[in-house]
């Protein structure tokens, strides 16, 4: 079915929502959008977020690309018409750190394919456990956010990251970039925070062992993640070498293209140290790294800008690490980042503690509120995630020849009040119905 | 000067005995802002002034004279609206379970209370003035809840919410029957498994609990009666745990439920109707809306999550429109936290509803603000902006609703206890302070033991000592 405008939108959706109560009773919902992927959008206010927004401006798009973005644009005849009169047009939003489609059910370990056995798993890939059901997915989209970055972790190399659109029959259709770089978490001396108390950060694990146990430990992680970088080096010449018998190590084979500089690392590393170990670490090893959960950037700005290194924060929304931090020390961190010129963007880390992708605006807006200024909250969730993943020539801004990723709103998509009107994902209207909005539809109309 | 002629207030008939009693209440200067939009909640919106003084309201209108000595603050381009209330929230206590029986209404919440968690400040500023602060989810009829208000720099008595009506916990579904499965978990034994250990044995526990605080509280008023006819009798054996559930059954204490599914949420409305008692509010409630009907027959409150879901099972059909269709079909409905981080943005959860749902912004507020001071029976003192309750007062830099507000200052009872302004220019200070005391820390530590130090202790033992 293709797009009649947002008027013939909004009775698709009514009739979407009312097929709804059978959808809920098989569980089938969020079913991709068919076709629909040739139209223009008249009449909006366009934020390309590639430069000045454009009043009553119109977007094209062909094929799932856009076209032509800017103001009295002729748009060929057999484009359909999206009268965007009165609503917005932003680049889909990125969260640029999940867990998305790795785990349904925090306390279901059945649920969760987050994190393999054992320290080195360079060659696992995220993407391959994706649940492309999984009902995250469309309740995350309904709030504006196309595409995520979704990571295993665990105690040294989790795996592979990969960068997925939040649409797609299948996980080779939603994948970006299954190999968008590979999950490192530093050792750390410190445990990160943990826990349901408001002092939650006591670093656990040096309190339960005593220092020297936990440094002792630190060192022996530090030298065996060393190694096994060494191990992948020595991996590279014997595989030159092709010696009588060689069989591949797929573990090393997985490290080839970090060694040649040709994927990054993401390294989660928390505090100061671990940030400075972090630096220290590419450095040594002569690889490219992000860092992720990087709370404590703020004190290691000098360091990481003239390493050039980007920086995925954790959520704004979250409580100080130390006792004595300022109360918003979670909140001033982007203004930080972006006054020292770090190219920053933001992951919800879903599946910690409650947390939502859906609510990945809101913690862009936290940002706002104690000084970033507003473009540079847009460019966090948008631009800059696609720059930071190395896909800044296919999505994140609203240009010519990128995948016609984008929301239509009735307002600013970073405040809570605002609704997202569409979300079109490579140019396809995406359903923008999902399991709690049927079950809202359902239980309103129970008679009293 | 006749003030009162002055004051344009919104509840003139309790300004008269007010005004009379001006500054009896605390050694706070009075606060006049003017010239900002001022968020009611129980009166609308007024673009004027407020007038804080003697630990109360006295003046909301358009114009309201500033009495001599006050100070005024420029409220041009800012909001005022009540303190937020949380309905449901753990700091403070340094426990907070007693996992190791089913029936811990012995216990209270209120004995093990730091005033000195920082959570407290936190909590401050993001605007919360008053905390229903409650015992954990481990057991079918937990320990006892108390109301406090955040009053930063003050000892836990004297943070109580003088006159709140006490409460006590009660905990339905997954977390009180995971003690009683093999393996144990968060909050119970790790050993032997603790009855119960399904839904149905949550509700007996409950049922048993009852029994025998009617049985007991029959007791009493045998002898009591037996007192009264002048006739010699023998006290029965005081139980303190069944003194609790007397309370409740006497309607001198409030039930706080916590609670996910419809099913549990019915039975403990049946056993309730049963043995003559209330439930004041559901916790959690996740699919209340479910059963909006039954909740708001028996007279029941809820308070929940705006968007919470998908962290167990019994959460999988949360759904952030929870609180609209509660308000829609007529239950009173709070948004609480049960977390120190959730709670510092209430404000910002509040304006969730207004996408999902479709709720105003006064009812988006009232999430916050009156509808849980309605549920903790305190709205007659707190919850909205009235002259004659207390000045628990927020001023923002926005609208509260916008993601882009934040908190400027806090006063609880017309004193100030937070303020933005000062925070920022006391950091300075502070970090230097914090240095010092490092430094001499590290220098009595080499020197074997300084003044007030005993040798051979770290720092962070002799802190752990005090």
């Amino acid at each position: 079915m293709r797009i009649q405008g947002i008027v013939a939108g909004a009775v698709l959706l009514s009739a979407s929502a009312g097929f709804g109560f059978q959808a809920a009773a098989t569980g089938i919902s969020g079913a991709p959008a068919a076709g629909g992927d040739s139209f223009v959008i008249k009449g909006a206010t366009v934020h390309t977020v590639a430069g000045a927004d454009i009043q009553n401006g119109s977007v094209m798009v062909r094929n799932g690309k856009i076209i032509g973005v800017g103001k009295n644009l002729t748009a060929s005849k057999d484009l359909k018409v999206i009268d965007g009169k009165g609503l917005h047009v932003y680049p889909g939003m990125i969260d640029a750190g999940t867990e998305i489609g790795l785990i349904e059910i925090n306390s279901v370990r059945e649920s969760s394919d987050t994190t393999e056995i054992g320290k080195f798993n360079p060659h696992l890939v995220a993407l391959t456990a994706v649940n492309p059901e999984s009902e995250h997915i469309p309740v995350t989209r309904f709030n504006g956010i196309t595409s995520a970055l979704t990571m295993p972790s665990g105690q040294l190399i989790s795996g592979q990251v990969s960068l997925i659109h939040l649409d797609g029959w299948t996980t080779d259709e939603m994948g970006i970039k299954p190999r968008a770089g590979m999950h490192l978490r530093i050792p750390t001396i410190a445990a990160p925070r943990a826990g349901f108390s408001s002092d939650a950060d006591v670093p656990a694990a040096a309190n339960r062992t005593g220092f020297t146990q936990a440094k002792q430990n630190f060192d022996k992680e530090m030298a065996e993640l060393n190694e096994f970088f060494e191990s992948a080096r020595r991996y590279v010449q014997l595989r030159a070498a092709k010696p009588e018998g060689f069989k591949p190590d797929l573990k090393l084979e997985a490290m080839i293209p970090v060694l040649e500089g040709k994927e990054p690392v993401l390294v989660t590393a928390v505090r100061e140290r671990e940030i400075r170990d972090a630096l220290a670490f590419g450095d040594k090893q002569k690889v490219k790294i992000i860092l992720l959960d990087a709370q404590e950037a703020w004190k290691v700005t000098k360091e990481i800008k003239e390493h050039n290194v980007p920086v995925v924060l954790g959520p704004m929304l979250s409580l100080p690490l130390n006792e004595d931090d300022p109360y918003d020390r979670q909140y001033t961190t982007p203004a930080d980042l972006q006054r020292a010129g770090i190219l920053f963007s933001i992951g919800t880390l879903e599946g910690k503690a409650n947390l939502s992708s859906r609510n990945l605006p809101y913690q862009a807006a936290q940002a706002v509120a104690f000084g970033l200024p507003h473009d540079e909250a847009i460019k966090a969730v948008t631009k800059n995630a696609a720059l930071i993943w190395g896909v800044g020539d296919q999505i994140g801004t609203i240009e010519e020849g990128k995948w016609a990723d984008l929301i239509l709103t009735d307002g600013d998509p970073l405040e809570a009040t605002t609704t997202i009107k569409q979300v079109f994902v490579k140019g396809k209207s995406s359903d923008m119905d999902n399991k709690q909005k049927q079950l809202y539809e359902k239980y309103i109309n129970r008679p009293n | 000067m006749n003030r009162r002629t002055l004051l344009l207030t919104l509840a003139a008939p309790m300004a008269g005995p007010l005004v009379q009693k001006l500054g009896a209440q605390t050694g706070d200067q009075a606060v006049l802002i003017q010239n900002a939009t001022i968020l009611t909640i129980t009166n609308g919106t007024v673009k004027g002034s407020i007038l804080l003084q003697g630990g109360k309201i006295t003046g909301i209108g358009e114009k309201v004279l500033a009495p001599a000595g006050a100070k005024i603050i420029d409220g041009a381009g800012k909001f005022v609206m009540p303190g937020i209330i949380d309905c449901h929230s753990h700091i403070m206590a340094e426990a907070i379970n007693e996992g190791s029986v089913s029936v811990s209404s012995m216990v209270g919440i209120a004995d093990v209370l730091n005033p000195e968690d920082i959570g407290i400040y936190r909590a401050l500023a993001g605007g919360v003035t008053t905390a229903n602060i409650l015992h954990g989810s481990a057991n079918a009829i937990g320990g006892k809840t108390i109301v406090m208000k955040m009053r930063w720099g003050k000892n836990a008595e004297t943070m109580k919410f003088e006159g709140a009506m006490p409460g006590i916990k009660f905990a339905l579904g997954e977390n009180p029957k995971r003690a009683g499965q093999a393996a144990g978990g968060a909050g119970g034994a790790a050993g032997a498994p603790r009855y119960p250990a399904t839904r149905m044995g949550v509700e007996d526990v409950i049922r048993e609990a009852f029994n025998d605080a009617k049985a007991y509280k029959a007791t009493w008023a045998t002898y009591n009666a037996k007192l009264a006819k002048g006739e010699v009798a023998m006290p029965p054996a005081r139980d303190l745990k069944l003194d609790a559930l007397v309370e409740v059954l006497d309607g001198k204490r409030f039930v706080h439920a916590h609670c996910y599914r419809q099913d549990e949420i019915l039975m403990l409305i049946h056993v309730a109707d049963d043995y003559g008692f209330k439930i004041r509010t559901f916790q959690h409630v996740l699919e209340g809306y479910k059963v909006a009907k039954e909740i708001k027959e028996h007279g029941a409150g809820a308070s929940t999550f705006a968007d919470w879901w998908a962290y167990k099972i019994e959460a999988q059909d949360a759904i952030p429109y929870n609180a609209a269709i509660l308000v829609k079909k007529g239950v009173l409905t709070s948004l609480n936290s049960d977390d120190a981080e959730l709670m510092r943005h209430l404000d910002k959860e509040a304006a969730k509803t207004v996408k999902y749902g479709g709720l105003t912004e006064t009812e988006a507020l009232a999430l916050v603000t009156i509808n849980p001071a309605k549920q903790l029976q305190i709205d007659k003192r707190v919850g909205s902006l009235e002259v004659g309750k207390d000045a628990d007062v927020l001023l923002y830099d926005g609208h509260p609703l916008s993601n882009f507000s934040k908190v400027e200052k806090v006063w609880i009872d017309g004193h100030q206890y937070f303020d933005r302004d000062e925070d920022i220019s006391n950091r300075t200070k502070k970090e230097l302070e914090k240095k010092a005391l490092i430094q001499k820390a590290a220098a009595d530590q080499r020197g074997g033991g300084g003044r007030g130090t005993a040798a051979g202790q770290t720092p962070q033992e002799q802190e752990g000592s005090n």
